[in-house]
């Protein structure tokens, strides 16, 4: 590979070839900041529109100043970041978008985490010299996202996520000049297209033109109802990510101090969605053997492969786009669903409090869990099985407003019977993770033999699509791996066309599972954190001393006194959903 | 469930053409012109039927349409009335004229009144700067007019 030496504010670097100015300097330390630009590096994620001019340097013989973030590196070049005409441009671009921006900082939803906020203090900007012609959008909400397109910048990081990253195509720039913003066809509203509430837009954009629908003050309403019974139900993938918003090193595990944080806000029961995730793997895993053994004794209708049903961005995916492939996944619910049928029937009897009183609240890293606690088919008399689902960075948000001091706090428990959960239960949190707890009990199930290691290398990693063949005493069963909805749509394109070899597929929306979820605190573009998140949720697996779902005591209570046995036909009702067809038909008139 | 309705003549007509672009999303604004002269507009529908065939995102296609100027998504009104804005119009007082069409229409160019009749867009120069400024209504030239005659011209198709 082909070196090349240039020199960057007088110092020397050395860099391959195909380097930006923008990778060359932060190579050696030198922060040249940028606005439009995006990368999660090495998960093949990369937004360089070279649009926003915030990354402006002079290059020595050139006449206009460069963008750093889309100009390569050339042998022997003299560049230099912080002289008076860099710093004037700079300036000068900033002021033109903060003069189309709204003064909303003080009660914006992304105040203090904002990069264009970010950039005005560090470039220390005081008043603003131009006069722009601002534009003017309504407030578009929806069930999980609020669009505010007044604060959109323009930098179509979100465009980038939702077309090239998801393939959804649910936004688009429109317009031009001052009035230009990213926006859904004919400015519909969001819950009109074909979003998927995966919130991958949220989690890249840069200001507060989009971000979560807040539940925080529902929240706190039923904490403070006297007649309300309160639960909480937390997420794998939150434990791994919460301590960030506290300044701790990512990958820091946090989960005794989330617990004991929950109990002091006050939560009559605090309890774990992994309960649900093992409950998951009981009725997805019983789904996967009865197809499999079916179809091995020849059966030609059964539907293989058999795709994971428990992430509700990819669940919204496929009824927008593969209607037709409806049989084909699970029809189990989602962890946070499970959770909340559970709770609202066989909790609510066993405490003796009606479901009405009992109030269900899930932590989330997602923002399509949002959507689909709001399911119709989620609730019993108009009464829903969740009743909030608040995000990772909420619940942050809320410890902080509650005087918490998190760092000090000593670890608890969880409660129990729904805060008792095993290590396969953990790794639903990361790509890889649901795939691998079913094939845990799966294996155990079919075979009758026990697992004489139960980490499989072989499903664990970052690569977008992944397969693995595992043996079951003789069977091979072929394994399919997407995360990323783009990912997705190779493995469905290939289901729908026949020529899917596989027996089994796990799909999560989200680059890297739910630790890269739409809800999880901000990770700026740095890949390295969604690394630690994963390493931590492995790490978590490993410590655990139960880690098939099929040992968890409470799980097997669950059914003795309450389910039978998994696809019983209370599980059915109680766990188990059906998909609508939601894509757009075109009628002849 | 999302429905489309659109004529079946027009939408087999559409997608012909669509097939004629090999279905390349990357032949979309030419598309998109030629559905445009089918449809005389870009109505929602037309544009649901481009994206599915040119297997693309209909955000997209809206981002395209909303970016250009000579797309629209409003039907033409039955008598559709052009402006020239070519040079010589426009030093003749052509912005007067159209100023006087917005005021008794009440409608912005692009639009269409509420009655269908009338609609109003500007034009390129048309090649007729000896009229200047030139007016058309449908195939109908009008040339020298001035601010004062606009109402005349209206009260013809006001019948
Ligand atoms: S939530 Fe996901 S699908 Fe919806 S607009 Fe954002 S990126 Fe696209
Ligand atoms: S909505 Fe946000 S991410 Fe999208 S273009 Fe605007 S500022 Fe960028
Ligand atoms: S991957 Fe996880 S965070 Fe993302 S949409 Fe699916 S369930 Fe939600
Ligand atoms: S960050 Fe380089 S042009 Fe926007």
């Amino acid at each position: 590979m082909e070196l090349i030496k240039l020199t960057i504010d007088k110092k020397p670097v050395e860099v391959e070839k195909g380097t930006t100015i923008l990778q060359a300097a932060r190579k050696i330390g030198i922060d040249i900041p940028t606005l439009c630009y995006f990368s999660l590096g090495d998960m093949k994620i990369e937004n360089k529109p070279g649009g926003c001019r915030v990354c402006v340097v002079e290059v020595e013989g050139r006449r206009n100043l460069a963008p750093a973030c889309a100009t390569e590196c050339a042998p022997g070049m003299v560049v230099r970041t912080n002289t008076i005409k860099v710093l004037n441009a700079r300036r000068t671009v900033v002021e033109l978008i903060l003069s189309d921006h709204p003064f909303d900082c003080l009660v914006c939803a992304k105040s203090g985490n904002c990069e264009l906020q970010d950039l005005a203090h560090r470039l220390g900007i005081r008043e603003i010299s131009y006069q722009g012609a601002q534009s003017h959008y309504r407030k578009d909400t929806s069930p999980a996202i609020i669009r505010d397109v007044d604060k959109c910048v323009m930098c179509r990081r979100c465009e980038m996520m939702c077309n090239k990253v998801q393939s959804v195509g649910a936004l688009s720039a429109i317009n031009r000049g001052f009035e230009a913003v990213v926006a859904p066809a004919f400015e519909m509203d969001l819950e009109k297209s074909v979003c998927t509430y995966c919130g991958q837009c949220v989690a890249v954009c840069p200001t507060g033109a989009l971000t979560e629908v807040d539940h925080t003050r529902q929240l706190i309403a039923a904490l403070a109802d006297p007649t309300k019974t309160v639960v909480v139900q937390t997420a794998p993938a939150v434990r791994a990510a919460l301590g960030e918003e506290f300044g701790m090193q990512p990958g820091t595990l946090v989960t005794g101090k989330m617990a004991a944080a929950l109990r002091e806000l006050g939560f009559d029961y605090v309890f774990d969605t992994d309960f649900a995730a093992d409950l998951t793997i009981m009725e997805e895993g019983t789904e996967l053997l009865g197809r499999l053994s079916k179809h091995l004794a020849g059966d030609k209708d059964v539907r293989l492969p058999i795709l994971t049903s428990c992430c509700p961005g990819w669940v919204n995916f496929f009824e927008h786009n593969f209607p037709e492939l409806s049989d084909v996944p699970s029809t189990a619910r989602s962890p946070q669903q499970m959770f909340g049928a559970i709770a609202k029937t066989y909790f609510a009897g066993k405490i003796g409090v009606d479901r009405k009183d009992l109030v269900v609240v899930s932590i989330m890293p997602c923002l399509a869990k949002k959507y689909e606690a709001q399911r119709p088919e989620f609730a019993t008399n108009g009464n829903p099985d969740v009743d909030f689902s608040v995000s990772t960075r909420e619940l942050a948000a809320l410890i902080k407003e509650a005087n918490i001091d998190f760092n000090t706090l000593a670890e608890e428990d969880f409660d129990n019977p729904l805060g008792e959960s095993t290590g396969a239960a953990v790794i639903f949190g990361t790509t890889g993770g649901v795939i691998e707890a079913a094939v845990r009990t799966a294996y155990e199930v079919h075979t009758g033999k026990k697992l004489e290691k139960v980490d499989f290398a072989e499903l664990r990693g970052l690569d977008g699509i992944r397969q693995a063949t595992i043996d079951f005493n003789g069977l091979p069963i072929n394994i399919g791996i997407a995360h990323g909805l783009g990912n997705a749509r190779q493995l469905l394109n290939d289901v729908r066309d026949g020529k899917s070899q596989f027996h089994a597929i796990e799909i999560m929306a989200c680059p890297g599972g739910c630790i890269g979820g739409g809800g999880q605190p901000l990770h700026h573009g740095n890949s390295a954190i969604l690394k630690a998140r994963q390493a931590a949720i492995y790490r978590e697996d490993s410590c655990k001393p139960i880690r098939k779902s099929h040992e968890n005591p409470y799980i097997t209570t669950l059914y003795e006194e309450f389910l039978g046995k998994p696809l019983s036909e209370k599980a059915h009702h109680l766990l188990h959903t059906h998909y609508f067809d939601k894509s757009t038909q075109i009628e002849i008139e | 469930m999302a429905i489309v309705k659109l004529p079946e003549n027009k939408l087999n007509q559409l997608i012909e053409v669509c097939k004629s672009f090999n279905n390349e999303p990357g032949e979309l604004i030419n598309v998109l012109h030629k559905a445009q002269e089918i449809f005389g507009y870009l109505p929602a529908e037309v544009q649901e039927v481009v994206a599915k065939e040119l297997n693309t995102s209909v955000a997209h296609v809206y981002g395209v349409v909303s970016f250009y100027s000579f797309f629209t998504m409003t039907p033409k009104g039955e008598h559709p009335i052009s402006i020239c804005m070519g040079t010589a119009c426009y030093v003749r007082g052509a912005e007067k004229v159209l100023d006087e069409f917005k005021h008794h229409l009440k409608i912005q160019v692009g639009e269409t009144t509420a009655d269908g009749k009338f609609s109003l867009a500007c034009l390129r120069c048309v090649g007729a700067c000896g009229l200047a400024p030139v007016v058309m209504v449908g195939e109908k030239v009008y040339g020298r007019v001035a601010p004062d005659g606009v109402k005349a011209i209206l009260e013809e198709y006001s019948a």
